[in-house]
């Protein structure tokens, strides 16, 4: 396949040598595009542009292809995100004991929309789907560390500990 | 208290095992700090040779994790943190029995019960799918196999035909437990008699109802349950290579899982000439994006393959052309997980469980307004009442059930005048509901079911892949429609409205996830009608929880005169002095609800 003639303007000059070992380890699987993108990610921390171009490259597909994939499912980000990402849990269990009251909390605090990422990159707030730890309900879930039983009072605190933390 | 048994190595000795659970939902809790403690003290008191400490998988009563049960007997101790354990320990050690003060009790001043198996809300549980979830050490093939794991397997390659696992398999009555309750035995006859050079085992660990998590913690508390099964039934259909396609999202999981496929292979169990017989079976593991959608068989084949979880019309069946156009078979986890105990224990044994049409036991996640959440596994032909109320220990606070949600985005709304309703799949589906994968959530007269059938709404046009128009634009409408509802801008004509789009929704989607979305609307508008009506006609929410219909009042035996709301109030509808009474101007209030976020003694609620 000939290189794609558009641009594009891709401005990162983030070093995509890093990437061989993942091209290397699925040469010969054909379906691998979801692994080469989840592997990648977790190698630069997200998906830009020069990433997605080297791996239309390296398989030899279209762009088109590799952004339609990249863009279909939630765990793949085009965009770099926080140094901590906040997960809000907006599971079933979770709505019904107040997940739209944290969510408010937290994102007040914090000054930072769902799906969002502070300007200073410190943070980015989530909302997702489940957790799975029903149990706990409603749970907030901060870099690695699980609180359940969250309420408006005690998110906003967490969020203010969050800033502090960041301040400091 | 020291009695001789057979511990989960194998081993027979006088050895007391702490088991604590090591769940996701215990871990958030800090169940792995207490498992360290209990370490600790066992190393610090030389006792390493009478007690030892075993991190399980899901013991199954969440709600008072971290969770820790006391072998050989089962004495039950629930939300232990490090100086419960360092009690526990104590009263281990000095063998005067369970240290009473740590022991489970219904209620503050209700009698304590020491065993795990007596607390009520085991004692309408049966244990086959969850046999080994919190009794062995979920990474440790050795007691997975002294607890009998691979035993079905042996037996299964020396004496039985792929045919005569299909045959037991139908025999036993077996169904689908992803949702849809496609008879096992079928499925896999229709993928042996599919010929072709190379056939698929697929494994769907992509359990993406939000409420949900059986298969999360089958994974996670007894992997090689599921592996085993899934070898059983890639030699009934004649698979060569499988996958299992999890959620990446579950991160525990698949650590779990990708430990049990190395140790199961380094043990033959995996691989070529599978204990010494001519089947060869390998398995792949594939983390799932994160789509709802790849629940859905030809959506899931699709991210195997490398391309957007997007279905595609059915017929053919997977099991004719599935992944790279291969015969394919795809169960889901909780199904696998049946398998072994049936080729064990035999179809009749597994068949007289449950009822004529819906055989065996079901996992639910039991949670929301219920005061034992947790995992439960019960017998079909259970009431939907007496899982809510005997194993769920019903509302707390003097609350009373409203409804339950069974089944998540596809599925319905229970009114409770409907909860002597059977668990099982024809007679949940004559209500509109189904069994589905699993998730039970249980809602009190707080919340709304308008708001509830939102949410839902809210979820599934988000995970709608958006290939056919009926899901992509007629789930966008219907949330419109709902929306407006609970935001007090109900119209005259929306609920016929609604229902009229529900139906095309329904009858016109391409997959599952389509043809199912409009469940939560069309139950709720079943059996709460009233409720709408109240949004649309008097602008009232009952339950107080779409705030654009609720009314912000100051509760003055709460307030202690701070004036945070007044500070905070975008309207200036609040107004009051430092450590006087704050009042809210119901006229130039306009319901955001910013006080109520802010107030730091809730002296604010709606009415």
């Amino acid at each position: 396949m000939a290189d794609c003639a558009c641009q594009g303007n891709a401005k990162d000059d983030l070093d995509l040598t890093m990437l061989s070992v993942v091209f290397e380890a699925h040469a010969n699987d054909p379906g691998a595009l979801i692994p080469i993108l989840q592997e990648t990610q977790a190698i630069l921390g997200y998906l830009p542009e020069s990433a997605l171009r080297e791996i239309a490259r390296q398989r030899d597909i279209p762009l088109s292809e590799v952004y339609g994939v990249a863009s279909f499912y939630t765990q793949f980000h085009q965009e770099p995100r926080g140094e901590t990402i906040v997960k809000i849990c907006h599971g079933t269990a979770c709505h019904v004991a107040g997940a739209p009251e944290i969510t408010r909390a937290i994102t007040e605090e914090l000054g930072v929309g769902v799906g969002e990422t502070s300007e200073d990159m410190r943070f980015t707030v989530e909302g997702v789907a489940c957790i799975g730890c029903c149990g706990l309900a409603p749970v907030v879930v901060i870099g690695d560390q699980t609180h359940g039983a969250v309420d408006g009072a005690s998110a906003r605190k967490l969020a203010k500990q969050l800033t502090r933390k960041a301040t400091r | 208290m020291t009695t001789a048994h057979s511990t989960s190595t194998g081993v027979t000795a006088e050895v007391i095992e702490i088991r604590v659970c090591a769940g996701t939902g215990c871990v958030a809790n800090g169940s792995l700090e207490v498992a360290h403690r209990f370490d600790d003290a066992i190393e610090q008191a030389a006792a390493a040779d009478r007690v030892r400490v075993v991190r399980t998988g899901c013991h199954g009563l969440c709600a008072k994790g971290p969770v820790v049960v006391v072998a050989p007997e089962g004495v039950f101790y629930p939300s232990v943190d490090v100086h419960a354990a360092s009690d526990i320990l104590e009263a281990l050690l000095s063998g005067t029995g369970p240290a009473r003060e740590h022991l489970y009790r219904e209620s503050e001043d209700a009698e304590a019960i020491e065993l795990y198996a007596d607390i009520p809300f085991n004692t309408r549980q049966e244990r086959i799918v969850l046999r080994n979830c919190g009794v062995i050490d979920p990474e440790d093939l050795g007691a997975a196999r002294a607890a009998g794991t691979y035993e079905a397997l042996r037996q299964t390659l020396e004496n039985l035909t792929p045919s005569d696992v299909i045959e037991e398999m139908k025999k036993s009555g077996l169904r689908g437990r992803g949702g849809a309750g496609f008879t096992t035995g079928l499925k896999w006859q229709l993928a042996h008699d599919s010929e072709a050079d190379i056939k698929y085992m697929i494994c769907n660990a992509d359990e993406g109802d939000p409420g949900a998590f059986m298969d999360r913690s089958l994974l996670e508390g007894d992997p090689h349950g599921v592996l085993e099964g899934m070898i059983i039934a890639a030699y009934a259909i004649g698979a060569s290579e499988g996958y299992v396609y999890v959620r990446a999202e579950y991160p525990l999981a698949v650590t779990r899982l990708k430990k049990a496929l190395a140790d199961a292979t380094a043990a033959g169990f995996l691989g070529t000439r599978i204990l010494g017989s001519d089947f060869s079976f390998t398995i792949h593991v594939r983390e799932g994006a994160g789509a709802f959608v790849c629940g859905e068989e030809t959506a899931l084949i699709a991210s195997i393959e490398g391309h957007r979880g997007m279905p595609r019309p059915r017929p053919p069946f997977p099991t004719t052309s599935g992944l790279w156009n291969a015969p394919t078979c795809i169960n889901n986890v909780e199904t696998l997980a049946n398998v072994a105990w049936i080729i064990t224990h035999g179809a009749e044994a597994y068949a007289s469980i449950g009822s004529a049409t819906s055989c065996g036991t079901k996992v639910f996640a039991l949670t929301g307004k219920v005061r034992h959440s947790g995992l439960v596994e019960v017998p079909f032909g259970l009431t939907v009442g007496e899982l809510v109320h005997e194993v769920g220990g019903g509302c707390a606070d003097g609350h009373e059930p409203k409804a339950v949600q069974i089944g998540g985005p596809s599925g319905g709304c229970l009114p409770a005048s409907l909860f002597d309703t059977r668990i099982e799949y024809d007679a949940l589906m004559s209500v509109g509901a189904i069994v589905g994968s699993g998730g039970m959530v249980v809602v009190d007269e707080r919340t709304c079911m308008v708001e509830l059938a939102r949410y839902f709404l809210t979820f599934t046009q988000d995970e709608s892949c958006g290939k056919c128009v009926p899901c992509r634009v007629g789930t966008k409408r219907m949330l419109e429609i709902v929306s407006r509802i609970t935001e007090g801008h109900g119209e005259p004509g929306d609920i016929e409205l609604l229902e009229e789009l529900a139906d095309v929704v329904k009858t016109t989607s391409l997959c599952g996830l389509g043809q199912t979305a409009p469940n939560p609307v069309l139950t709720t508008l079943r059996y709460f009608r009233d409720e709408y009506v109240e949004h649309v006609e008097e602008h009232r929410c009952r339950a107080c929880a779409c705030s654009a219909l609720s009314t912000f009042v100051v509760v003055d035996s709460l307030c202690k005169g701070c004036g945070v709301c007044k500070k905070r109030c975008p309207v200036d509808a609040i107004t009051g002095e430092l450590k006087g009474i704050y009042v809210i101007d119901s006229e130039k209030c306009m319901k955001c609800g910013i006080c109520e976020t802010h107030c730091p003694f809730d002296a604010i609620e709606r009415v």
